[in-house]
């Protein structure tokens, strides 16, 4: 019924309303969409406040006259007692132990992905997979507290009650490896099963063994998906805080031995906690200061595990 | 380059045994921490010790107060973060166009996710229990520990509406339905068991965290239960953490059975969200 219409007046004669069959705006959609985004944009809010809060307190921290940033970021005496902020002691301990964990994780997190996603069968990945998840959510105080109770004394049965001290950062690195294992399995299983089939086949159709595809042909393939991986792995070490809290130790030290006691700076942090912090003192803006290093080294690992993951849906999709 | 059939053979046999083996080292220590602390722990739990107050400087009595505390504390991160996390995952997921602010918006949620927890405790600190004046608090301690939930409620929500098919939207809105209308009475339903697997697994996450509650809630001692949000009060994690590093001559008991009782909890959780999600998955018919 395609009838010519007079102004204001619809086909069967009837005048139109003003708004015409323009879609009336409905007030109470309207408004559960503004709550909605509002509830979206806060997490934009709460990174700007997370950067504000940290950027206030260490800027404080910078402007008293006893710190200059040169100092703070090359100096190896962390003594705020005595007025010496040299980051590096709480740096060098922070890197080993994340890089014991990583000597744990990736070996074995790598293995156990190859597994899940090129030899597992269903059977096995669906029992495996979820057990991964279920012991994912393990609070890390009680990984702590076995690395102090269990892995302490096991490391200094076997090497000798003089070099391993009670606090160390051996047992927890290795603890934190144990952490972090099936975080880089899971995120390279996923890397390997991105990888498509053709070619798996294309190489099966040139004779290669099933264990030549899995290594030479689908983990190269998935390789930035596994450099993501490790990554965020690096990432989560760094910040982890409980672990090496109860089993590393209780003090700065600048040492690149792993069976001393150090501190690292997740652990100063909480260590500061401890004491009768006063709100308006020079080691309260301290650890904001550690806190704001702490959180640019995570964000930008987390931001390069990004990049890398998005440059390598481009090569497949 | 000739290499032998057998010697072929060999190294394939040689490292699929090897990955295997791998493979299961990997769940092998997890599952040693739990057997340790269950086996070490279990001795210590007794009806006492689930109900009573500790005594002697908490190297006698029970962890009522740190039981109660850490539930008070579930409860607030959940107030706060889980209408907060789904609208926000409601919004990403139905109504945001792709644009520039979306973006930013993922980006933050992304970001947020990767920030240690120690941070958000200084965060909250700073902001919560000094700047808004909320002291050490189970109120500034909620409210930090949902900060940190909510990128993980949001990422789960979303993945979970996203999973709707959207030929049931479209029915929806062809039959005269709202866009509102549509959320609720239809993709609401239909992804709340993925919903709540998510929100179940955050907040897992949350009651088991030290770090972020250190400086905005977590007492050291408080020998009774705490009666208002602006309490500061007894947990399980940082009571482990503080009889097991600064209480001197604490029996081991306690120590264990307090690794014990958290574990429970929070695995508890879990195994809730695990149960949800496969049964929802079985009754699933689409």
């Amino acid at each position: 019924m395609i009838g010519k219409q007079r102004n204001g007046v619809d086909a069967s004669g009837y005048p139109l309303r003003k708004e015409g069959l323009r879609k009336r705006p409905r007030v109470n959609e309207v408004i559960i969409q503004s709550v909605l985004f509002f509830a979206g944009f806060f997490s934009i809010f709460t990174t700007l406040g997370i950067v504000y809060e940290l950027g206030k307190e260490a800027l404080l921290f910078f402007r008293t006259p006893e710190v200059n940033l040169w100092n703070f970021l090359t100096g190896t005496s962390w003594q705020p007692h005595i007025n010496q902020f040299g980051i590096l002691p709480l740096v060098t301990s922070t890197f080993i132990t994340s890089a014991i964990a990583m000597t744990i994780a990736i070996p074995l997190g790598l293995a156990a992905a190859v597994y899940l996603s090129e030899y597992a069968t269903e059977k096995v990945r669906k029992t495996l997979k979820p057990i991964l998840e279920v012991l994912a959510g393990i609070p890390t105080i009680v990984y702590g507290y076995f690395a102090l109770m269990f892995v302490t004394p096991l490391l200094r049965s076997i090497f000798g009650r003089d070099v391993v001290e009670i606090y160390n950062m051996a047992s927890g690195g290795l603890v934190m490896g144990v952490l972090i294992l099936p975080l880089v399995a899971s995120m390279s299983e996923d890397a390997l099963n991105a990888v498509p089939r053709a070619l798996r086949e294309a190489a099966y159709g040139l004779g290669a063994t099933k264990l030549e595809v899995a290594l030479k042909v689908v983990f190269p393939a998935a390789l930035s998906g596994i450099a993501a991986a490790i990554i965020v792995g690096i990432s989560r070490a760094v910040g982890e805080t409980m672990i090496v809290a109860v089993a590393v130790g209780a003090g700065p030290n600048f040492t690149f031995n792993p069976f001393r006691g150090a501190e690292t700076m997740t652990g100063h942090i909480v260590r500061m906690s401890g004491g009768d912090l006063s709100y308006d003192s020079i080691d309260y803006n301290s650890i904001f200061a550690i806190g704001l290093v702490l959180f640019f080294i995570t964000l930008t690992l987390n931001i390069i595990s990004q990049r890398i993951v998005r440059r390598f849906r481009e090569v497949y999709e | 380059m000739k290499r032998s059939y057998a010697n072929r053979d060999l190294i394939q046999r040689l490292g699929f045994s090897l990955l295997t083996l791998l493979a299961l080292t990997t769940v092998f220590p997890i599952l040693m921490v739990v057997g340790y602390i269950i086996k070490e722990g279990a001795p210590a739990i007794s009806w006492e010790f689930l109900s009573a107050m500790p005594r002697d400087g908490m190297r006698a009595g029970g962890i009522l107060p740190a039981i109660v505390g850490t539930l008070y504390l579930t409860i607030g991160t959940a107030i706060f973060s889980v209408p907060l996390g789904i609208a926000a995952a409601i919004y990403l997921s139905e109504y945001a166009r792709d644009t520039f602010l979306t973006r930013l918006i993922r980006i933050a949620i992304i970001n947020l996710a990767g920030i240690p927890s120690v941070v958000y405790g200084l965060f909250g600190l700073g902001l919560f229990v000094i700047f808004l004046r909320f002291g050490t608090s189970i109120l500034a301690a909620s409210l930090t520990l949902s900060i940190m939930t909510l990128p993980v409620i949001i990422s789960a929500s979303e993945e979970a509406l996203r999973a709707v098919p959207q030929a049931f939207r479209t029915v929806s809105i062809s039959l005269g339905g709202t866009q509102w209308q549509t959320i609720r009475r239809i993709v609401l339903p239909q992804a709340l068991p993925g919903i709540l697997t998510g929100v179940i697994l955050g907040l897992e996450r949350a009651a088991g965290e030290t770090a972020p509650i250190l400086f905005t809630g977590a007492a050291f001692f408080l020998p009774r239960l705490p009666d208002s949000p602006m309490d500061a009060t007894m947990a399980l994690p940082y009571h482990l953490f503080v009889i097991s590093t600064q209480v001197p001559e604490m029996p081991f008991q306690i120590q264990y059975g307090t690794a014990l009782v958290l574990l429970i909890f929070v695995l508890s959780m879990n195994i809730i969200a695990t149960v949800i999600r496969s049964r929802a998955r079985a009754k699933r018919q689409w």
